[in-house]
């Protein structure tokens, strides 16, 4: 049988410890829960990530990365604002489907546990790939005259805040529908408010 | 080449097109002229003293090693009722170096933007080679910026006396002088990395490039290394460099800079905007107290 390479191994440790953390929350997960649940001893977790703040930290950027690479490709693709627009829910929706631990461990332990992330996560660091590839799509959009300038903050607040929420209002099984069956409505609301007028 | 064997100093004709005469004046700044001067025989410059009047230099019998032409070109434009154009035929095929200084002789500058169907630089409109000089082009030495940086005139000209070759770029500006950009030898350059803006002109601390329109990070010019008057430059006295040596100079709108929901439209020369946007995110998250107030406050070190 092959070994499994040390690579395949953090890449468990990340998956468990999305999972337990979004579950159950940052304080309550301990590295004796993760390190079960992955099938190993604590002392060999801590050969692979040295404190339960420090494997925090690479979840978030981890996350970050995933989503910055998926907006990345949509940037890259010859297709309009409101097509990339559309693009972005999508994807975005389909993971919070597919892997929803992602997208819980961002909205419950990156945003509400700012204590553990102070320190070297500060402002855009662990984000930057994902706020980026953001910072990339208004710049296009602005540039080939579909958007509407105006402060970055002020759009990407528009933008994911409101399918943060939606996302949130899904986890908390609020929502009468699939997530997939607001894509359209949602992506038109994004893009009428950010348009040019 | 340009030293006839008769003649101990190479002539030179300096002749005008459209013009608000900044260049001839920044010239008269440069420290060392009556040197720089007494290498050369003078036959014709509108302010200084020369051998020969503009009367007796448009009837085109008179030798020129080196033609130095300042401002825009006008087709229609005549200098004591002989076109400009038939001046620059008859000195430009004589001279050894053609010397365009300023913007306006070398691009267009700030006469093309009145008058763009008919202005243009000696070879260059704007970047594109379409000038009356193209033909000559090899013999020509741009010396772009608004006014040109005296030392750099003075630089090419003692060049030229002293038979030394000059490498150009590929919009014919001097490489000793056009390689750098304005932002090598800013003061400023710690705000640029750490992101802290100057909210205001005339100030010593600060970053002029994201609301002041500073250019510096993608002009070609070595005015913070070479400075002005010996003492300053804009950046230094708190304006933002407008680009002036560039072929797109005048740009709307000097003092603001072009955004795309706050991102700059352009970034530093040879970075990728994606790559400069994960830089400047990373950076903006450090708050250095030492950059944020005014630098001479009294800090006392209990």
């Amino acid at each position: 049988m092959a070994r499994i390479s040390k690579e395949e191994r953090k890449n468990g440790i990340i998956s468990a410890a999305l999972k337990l953390f979004s579950e159950k929350g940052f304080y309550v997960t301990t590295i004796p829960d993760i390190a079960e649940k992955v099938g190993m001893s604590v002392g060999n977790f801590y050969n692979y990530f040295t404190s339960k703040d420090i494997l925090a930290k690479e979840l978030v950027m981890y996350i970050s990365e995933y989503l910055g690479e998926k907006i990345r490709e949509i940037n890259d693709k010859p297709i309009s604002t409101k097509e990339k627009t559309a693009a972005i829910v999508s994807m975005y929706f389909a993971m919070a489907n597919e892997r929803p631990e992602m997208i819980e461990y961002f909205l419950r332990i990156y945003l509400s546990n700012r204590e553990v992330f102070g320190e070297g996560c500060a402002g855009m660091v662990c984000v930057s790939p994902f706020v980026t590839e953001m910072m990339m799509f208004f710049n296009d959009g602005v540039s080939c005259g579909d958007l509407r300038d105006q402060d970055f903050f002020s759009a990407f607040g528009l933008f994911m805040g409101y399918l943060g929420g939606m996302v949130f209002l899904f986890g908390e099984k609020i929502l009468p529908e699939p997530l997939s069956s607001y894509e359209a409505s949602i992506s038109e609301n994004i893009y009428n408010a950010l348009r040019v007028r | 080449m340009h030293c006839a064997s008769d003649r101990d100093r190479p002539t030179l004709i300096w002749l005008q097109g459209v013009t608000c005469n900044g260049n001839t004046h920044s010239f008269l700044n440069l420290p060392y002229l009556p040197q720089l001067l007494a290498k050369y025989d003078l036959l014709y410059h509108p302010l200084l003293p020369a051998s020969s009047t503009l009367s007796e230099v448009v009837q085109c019998k008179r030798p020129c090693d080196v033609l130095v032409f300042e401002g825009a070109y006008d087709p229609l434009m005549k200098r004591h009722e002989v076109l400009l154009s038939e001046l620059l035929d008859y000195y430009g095929m004589r001279a050894g170096h053609i010397i365009g200084v300023g913007s306006c002789a070398s691009f267009g500058g700030m006469f093309k933007a009145s008058a763009p169907q008919r202005n243009s630089g000696l070879i260059f409109d704007e970047s594109e080679s379409s000038g009356p000089l193209l033909a000559l082009k090899n013999k020509v030495i741009n010396l772009s910026g608004c006014p040109v940086h005296p030392e750099w005139l003075g630089y090419t000209l003692s060049m030229i006396a002293d038979n030394k070759e000059i490498k150009v770029d590929t919009l014919h500006r001097p490489l000793e002088l056009y390689s750098h950009l304005v932002h090598h030898g800013c003061t400023r350059n710690e705000y640029f990395e750490w992101k802290v803006d100057a909210k205001a002109f005339g100030l010593k601390e600060g970053c002029l490039f994201y609301l002041q329109g500073c250019r510096a990070p993608m002009t070609h010019a070595s005015c913070n290394r070479i400075l002005w008057n010996d003492v300053s430059s804009k950046t230094r006295s708190g304006t933002p460099c407008f680009g002036c040596t560039e072929p797109d100079f005048p740009r709307n709108d000097l003092f603001h800079t072009k955004t795309n929901m706050s991102i700059p439209e352009d970034v530093p020369l040879g970075v990728p905007k994606r790559s400069y946007l994960t830089i400047t995110g990373i950076a903006k998250a450090f708050h250095i107290e030492r950059l944020e107030g005014k630098l001479i406050d009294d800090k006392t070190a209990d």
